[in-house]
């Protein structure tokens, strides 16, 4: 139901979460953020059971946010994604265990763009491009064909989440997209979803 | 010994015979004749030979009308007779069971009301799952609006529950789900929502309200609480209004609705929130989400209890019984 992806491109990280917070068939929110600042160019995002998406990914954002306060440096994006992985490793064999799953996606200043791929039962692997959820199914396969480590643009992302709005059978209408590249994250909702809507043939925007 | 009898359409066993041997039963029947006749048909087992005699139906007289009716009202499936319930109506069967006493027409019904013990601690657990509240936020505030009917199953247990808890002057929580588990924690949130004021010298946000009661039931998650209640209440942000459940759910909205009505009530607000409602309308419009998910919902009902939520706190507006309401919405029509 919940969908999430990310696509590295060759100075950013593109990342985008579907909107809809639900409890059983309700919607009870349409514009629920599932992305968790980590620092100001990490982003954690994060779906999965009720209650333990929140529980964890504050944890883990107060604790990158610990080191720094700490240290003085930040975590780099793979430390943290490392971290993160170790705490959901070490939760999974206990009574606690949290079903999640994430993707961390960062912009370190001298490696670059960086997009992990993280699942409940902490499994870790950078990827030039993932996705979570059913969504996954249908987009995974689209970036398999076209995805060129050189160029992927915002025109590309609006093809991807028509094919969502043309096979799946649930209705995810908005999403939340971000960018994360030298200078920080980047919300781009608006710029996104002019995009988007002229590809499903609203040409007001 | 007991004599198995057919009366008219239905098999009622009123006392059997068992006649150890094809010999004996002239015998009885001689004997046995005169009340057969009267009462009409008869089937006769023979224990010995594991054979069934059966004479035509005749006359039919209904002796024992009392025990006999009794089973057909119950309908054959609930009654067991004094057979083993396999060989109740042991036609083919060959009986093979010892007869037991005469009188033991035990008529323990099985079924509808004999499982109701091992459904009791689930129905106790979701006792207040079937209600009907909601709450949303418009320019002067926040309407919460709840229904006051508690059932146990298809058991009505109470129509005036008070579904809104005060946690403080101005802060409210809705119950949906378990009542102890709503108005225990509430009430463990109230104690902690004072501490804080006390030690910060200013008021909780509703945020963090929220936030502490989410923390505080995701501990137990899992264990079987039952609670679905939204934070209500006005702070230095505005209004403010966050749905909480014991499943660790935490989101701040416009509207919520919870409960088994919850859906009747969504399609009434969804078509009539306007964010620039007079306190008036907002409050009508409340009334008549509640009124027609109780009218929809069978386990909601009782009366609306309607409270706003504003700059100075909380005021309890008004208390409608929904029979009432229905009269009144009926003669508008």
């Amino acid at each position: 139901m919940e969908y999430l992806i990310g696509i590295q491109g060759p100075d950013f990280v593109l990342v985008a979460a579907d909107s809809v917070a639900a409890s059983s068939i309700i919607k009870m929110k349409d514009d629920h953020d599932k992305m968790f600042k980590l620092s100001d160019n990490i982003l954690l995002l994060c779906v999965g059971e009720a209650g333990d998406t929140v529980q964890f990914a504050e944890y883990i954002q107060k604790n990158v946010q610990l080191y720094k306060m700490r240290n003085g440096y930040e975590l780099s994006p793979t430390a943290a994604a490392n971290f993160t992985r170790k705490n959901l490793a070490d939760y999974l064999r206990s009574r606690t265990p949290y079903h999640v799953n994430l993707l961390l996606a960062g912009y370190d200043q001298a490696d670059g763009p960086a997009l992990f791929y993280m699942d409940h039962l902490s499994a870790l692997a950078k990827a030039p491009f993932a996705a979570h959820g059913y969504g996954a199914f249908l987009t995974l396969s689209i970036l398999d064909r076209y995805y060129k480590p050189g160029g992927w643009t915002g025109e590309q992302d609006a093809s991807l989440l028509s094919i969502l709005n043309k096979r799946f059978i649930l209705n995810l209408p908005s999403f939340n997209v971000r960018a994360i590249d030298k200078e920080g994250v980047h919300d781009l909702e608006k710029v996104f979803k002019h995009a988007y809507l002229r590809s499903r043939g609203d040409f007001r925007y | 010994m007991s004599l198995f009898i057919f009366v008219g359409e239905y098999i009622s066993a009123l006392n059997h015979i068992f006649i150890d041997c094809i010999e004996c039963i002239k015998h009885y029947f001689n004997c046995a004749v005169h009340k057969v006749s009267q009462i009409g048909g008869a089937v006769i087992f023979c224990l010995h030979h594991q054979t069934i005699y059966c004479k035509p139906k005749k006359s039919i007289e209904r002796l024992l009308v009392s025990k006999m009716a009794l089973a057909s009202v119950l309908g054959s499936d609930y009654a067991d007779f004094s057979f083993d319930t396999d060989k109740s109506y042991a036609f083919g069967s060959g009986l093979a069971a010892e007869p037991t006493s005469i009188d033991n027409l035990s008529f323990a019904i099985k079924g509808a009301l004999g499982s109701a013990e091992q459904d009791d601690v689930e129905k106790k657990i979701e006792f207040l799952h079937g209600t009907t509240t909601l709450a949303f936020k418009f320019d002067h505030g926040v309407i919460v609006a709840v229904d006051s009917r508690a059932t146990a199953g298809a058991y009505i247990a109470s129509q005036t529950v008070k579904k809104v808890i005060e946690i403080n002057p101005y802060l409210l929580g809705t119950m949906a789900g378990g009542a102890a588990d709503c108005s225990f924690w509430e009430r463990l949130l109230a104690r902690q929502c004072r501490v804080y004021e006390l030690r910060n010298k200013e008021r909780i946000s509703v945020a963090a309200a929220s936030k502490l009661l989410a923390n505080m039931v995701y501990q137990y998650k899992g264990m079987g609480l039952s609670m679905g209640t939204m934070v209500c209440g006005w702070d230095k942000r505005g209004p403010g209004l966050y749905y909480v459940d014991s499943e660790g759910n935490r989101v701040c909205g416009d509207l919520f609705a919870v409960g088994s009505g919850s859906m009747y009530a969504y399609g009434v607000i969804d078509s009539g929130l306007r964010q620039d409602m007079s306190v008036e309308d907002a409050c009508e419009l409340g009334r008549r989400a509640i009124y027609q998910a109780t009218y929809r919902d069978a386990y909601s009902g009782g009366q609306v209890n309607l409270y706003h939520v504003h700059g100075e706190g909380w005021t309890r507006v008004s208390q409608d019984d929904v029979l009432l309401l229905h009269h009144k919405y009926q003669e508008k029509l």
